[in-house]
């Protein structure tokens, strides 16, 4: 597809998401309290956005990954939320 | 269109839902065991959960003229508890003389804890024994990077498991490259929000090539939908992929990998 092809069919559902992330974070900022440590995940994963980088997508889903190998003695729950609580914040 | 819905937990779903991909074009449903959203009390509740897919669920399949076939484990959110695992796993070989299940499966694991491997390990090795396909689940979120590697390890040192047996589900674009490069066969799970997009889907059999990927929408009683393969094949076709390619992925694929095991057959 030409970058005119991608942008026809894509453009409409990325703007949309770019903005409810923006209102996300308005969201958040109004909002009272800390926030834990999925909000700095997040952050620090905006900056890969806008890299040159081809791999974004991969690049930021290794920012909010755990990046450790070994196996952890016992689980504390079932769930995972999406961002690695070991990140620096 | 003609598709396979390699992984789907249709005991969560209502009957509407194989109505719905029996007319979008589906061809066979495979129904890996998992968790039903609670932790079961005993071994006695998976004996009736592996009756329910062994027997009552290819019944309400059949009604819409699908064939369900079924894989056999205890999922790795439960395999914490390495005794009620075990007992489990004892289990297993009674199902698997039984016409419809396909393998081991969904395997893997959840947080990535010693008792989860331990259990992994177990399982692989009751699929070694019996000559079974598996089917791996890899971890959710922040969870699967590192899970996807552990899993890989796992695979890898028993020699007697053959890659091209075994699929490793719900790859997103950072597992990808590592799971066929070790030449494994990869699933690409379609989840409205965990997981991919019929889009992000699309990305990825683009870069890595279709060869050994196969699509599946693992609807379950959480967030999903039923129609996400038929629908990443119109995403593909919005593209210009043409229908042979499509063909390929959301048929060809999953027959070429689940035709390993005789039992799969499809008219």
């Amino acid at each position: 597809m030409t970058r005119d092809q991608v942008l026809d069919l894509y453009f409409m559902d990325a703007r949309c998401k770019l903005i409810e992330l923006a209102a996300f974070l308005d969201r958040v900022d109004r909002s009272e309290g800390e926030a834990d440590f999925r909000l700095a995940a997040l952050r620090n994963a905006l900056p890969l956005l806008a890299s040159p980088n081809a791999e974004r997508a991969k690049a930021v889903l290794m920012a909010l990954s755990d990046p450790t190998v070994d196996p952890i003695p016992a689980a504390f729950g079932k769930g995972a939320c999406g961002a690695w609580p070991g990140a620096p914040r | 269109m003609r598709y396979i819905e390699p992984h789907a937990h249709m005991v969560s779903r209502i009957t509407d839902d194989y109505e719905a991909m029996r007319l979008a074009g589906c061809e066979a449903i495979c129904e890996p065991a998992f968790w039903a959203g609670f932790d079961r009390s005993s071994v006695d509740g998976f004996y009736d959960y592996f009756c329910q897919l062994t027997d009552y669920e290819p019944k309400r399949a059949a009604k819409f003229g699908l064939p369900h076939f079924s894989w056999l484990c205890i999922n790795p959110k439960e395999s914490e508890d390495m005794g009620l695992a075990r007992d489990v796993l004892g289990i297993i070989p009674e199902f698997l003389k039984r016409s419809n299940v396909l393998g081991i499966g969904e395997i893997g694991l959840n947080k990535n804890t010693r008792n989860e491997i331990t259990i992994l390990e177990e399982h692989i090795d009751l699929a070694a024994k019996y000559d079974q396909l598996i089917l791996v689940h890899t971890p959710h979120l922040e969870d699967k990077f590192k899970g996807t590697r552990l899993i890989l390890d796992v695979l890898r040192a028993d020699s007697r498991i053959h890659p091209g047996r075994v699929i490793i589900d719900h790859v997103e674009e950072h597992t990808v490259e590592m799971v066929l490069e070790a030449g494994f066969w990869a699933g690409i799970t379609l989840y409205p929000e965990s997981k991919a997009t019929p889009a992000r889907a699309v990305d990825m059999v683009e870069r890595a090539g279709m060869k050994n990927i196969w699509l599946n929408c693992a609807c379950d009683w959480g967030r999903s939908e039923p129609l996400a393969v038929p629908r990443t094949a119109i995403e593909m076709g919005r593209r210009g992929h043409s229908k042979e390619a499509v063909d390929a992925l959301v048929f060809g694929n999953p027959v070429r990998f689940l035709s390993q095991n005789p039992r799969f057959q499809i008219s």
